[in-house]
């Protein structure tokens, strides 16, 4: 199972940032050429995040690059630099239809060809950031092998939208559903936006429940300090692996009994019960925290 | 690559390290260099920047180096940067920068 919890914000001109990218353990580092760089810097945000990705070793942490729409005047230099540069994936910002994402998609191929490089070893995320974006979802979703997660731009979203983030995210909740149905109707991971104010916790403690309770694989986060309230709130806990565990030696006790179902303390344990499951227990298991608890178990059972 | 006018990159914060080329009025290589690491890589940085404009074919320049502690691949982005903005090229010569 991949994990994509976290992935963390890092502006594509801040060498500080970029060398220390990887040390707060965010499942994915995204380098940015496109907002967070001004228009006369571009060239140097893309000359320094291709000597880093070429020189630095960010371990298992996966690097992604942010950059420029290929329809502005920096975009297909962007792409041609990390193609050579080769991080793990590229994202496209404020995608809009379909055919922004095969457009990419063909340039990669083309490059990857003449570099001499792995067919389709870049992978692609896309940025739905407009209403527009929204709208075509599942097109975009669909559009390209290359893709392996789609990711929410909230702040560009409202403003298109003539409106503004609210502490409860009402406007958001349509294009959230609409995003993460696209995502998982596709296979990919679906990876919810920002959140901006850093300095509070309980908010963004409230907004991660949300999203996680809606299904979102993860989130974009701005600050090295959001990345463990994330990955707290994303990793079960002892009661949840220990129901996990309950339900799964339920559901293996019905079937050396030649059944299908269980009952778990008067409820049904079926399928996509069981599916929950052992979903619960990988993720325990590869979010690393309780690996040893879950073996213990496992001896005893 | 001749150097038409002065180019710039990089910034005084740390970890990073600011450029200046220009060409040279004796027509060739000379560089300044402060650092706050210049006793133990001094040579080695002055090493690096001679390679990269020999590489990129640059004969004559006066290259100002204000280092704040930059790893080699973020002098080596400046430095590229520098040398772009000073020769007033756009599109990257890739035969040159890998």
């Amino acid at each position: 199972m991949k994990l994509r919890r976290t992935m963390l914000y890092v502006p594509g001109n801040n060498p500080n940032m970029v060398k220390d990218a990887h040390i707060y353990r965010a499942d994915s580092v995204m380098f940015d050429l496109e907002d967070s760089v001004s228009v006369h810097e571009k060239d140097a945000a893309r000359f320094l995040i291709f000597r880093a990705l070429k020189c630095i070793d960010y371990e298992n942490t996966e690097t992604v690059v942010r950059i420029n729409s290929l329809h502005s005047p920096y975009g297909e230099d962007d792409l041609e630099a990390m193609v050579r540069a080769r991080p793990d994936v590229i994202r496209l910002p404020k995608t809009e239809s379909p055919e922004d994402i095969m457009e990419a998609d063909e340039k990669l191929g083309i490059l990857e060809k003449k570099l001499g490089l792995p067919k389709n070893e870049i992978k692609l995320f896309a940025a739905i950031e407009n209403a527009r974006g929204v709208v075509n979802v599942s097109r975009i979703t669909e559009a390209s092998d290359r893709l392996v997660g789609v990711a929410f731009g909230a702040e560009d979203f409202v403003t298109n939208l003539h409106t503004t983030r609210s502490r409860e995210g009402t406007e958001l909740f349509t294009a959230r559903q609409e995003i993460l149905l696209a995502g998982r109707a596709a296979g990919l991971h679906v990876i919810d936006s920002v959140f901006a104010d850093v300095n509070d916790e309980a908010g963004f403690r409230r907004e991660v429940e949300l999203i996680k309770g809606m299904g979102f694989d993860g989130k974009s986060v701005i600050n090295p300090r959001q990345v463990g309230i994330v990955h707290e709130i994303y990793t079960p806990s002892i009661e949840e692996i220990n129901h996990a565990r309950r339900v799964i030696r339920a559901i293996e006790a019905a079937e050396e009994e030649g059944s299908g179902v269980a009952t778990l303390n008067g409820r049904m344990v079926d399928k996509p019960v069981v599916e929950r499951a052992r979903r619960t227990l990988e993720l325990a298991h590869v979010s690393g925290l309780y690996l040893d608890e879950i073996q213990e178990e496992a001896a005893h059972a | 690559m001749n150097l038409i006018r002065t180019g710039k990159a990089g910034t005084l914060e740390s970890s990073d390290v600011m450029i200046t080329v220009k060409g040279h009025s004796e027509n060739r290589v000379e560089i300044k260099l402060k650092s706050i690491v210049e006793k133990r890589f001094g040579r080695h940085i002055r090493r690096q920047i001679e390679d990269i404009l020999e590489r990129m074919e640059v004969n004559s320049a006066l290259v100002d180096v204000d280092d704040r502690g930059a790893l080699d691949c973020v002098i080596q982005a400046r430095l590229e940067t520098a040398l772009y903005r000073a020769a007033g090229i756009q599109s990257l010569r890739w035969e040159e920068i890998q």
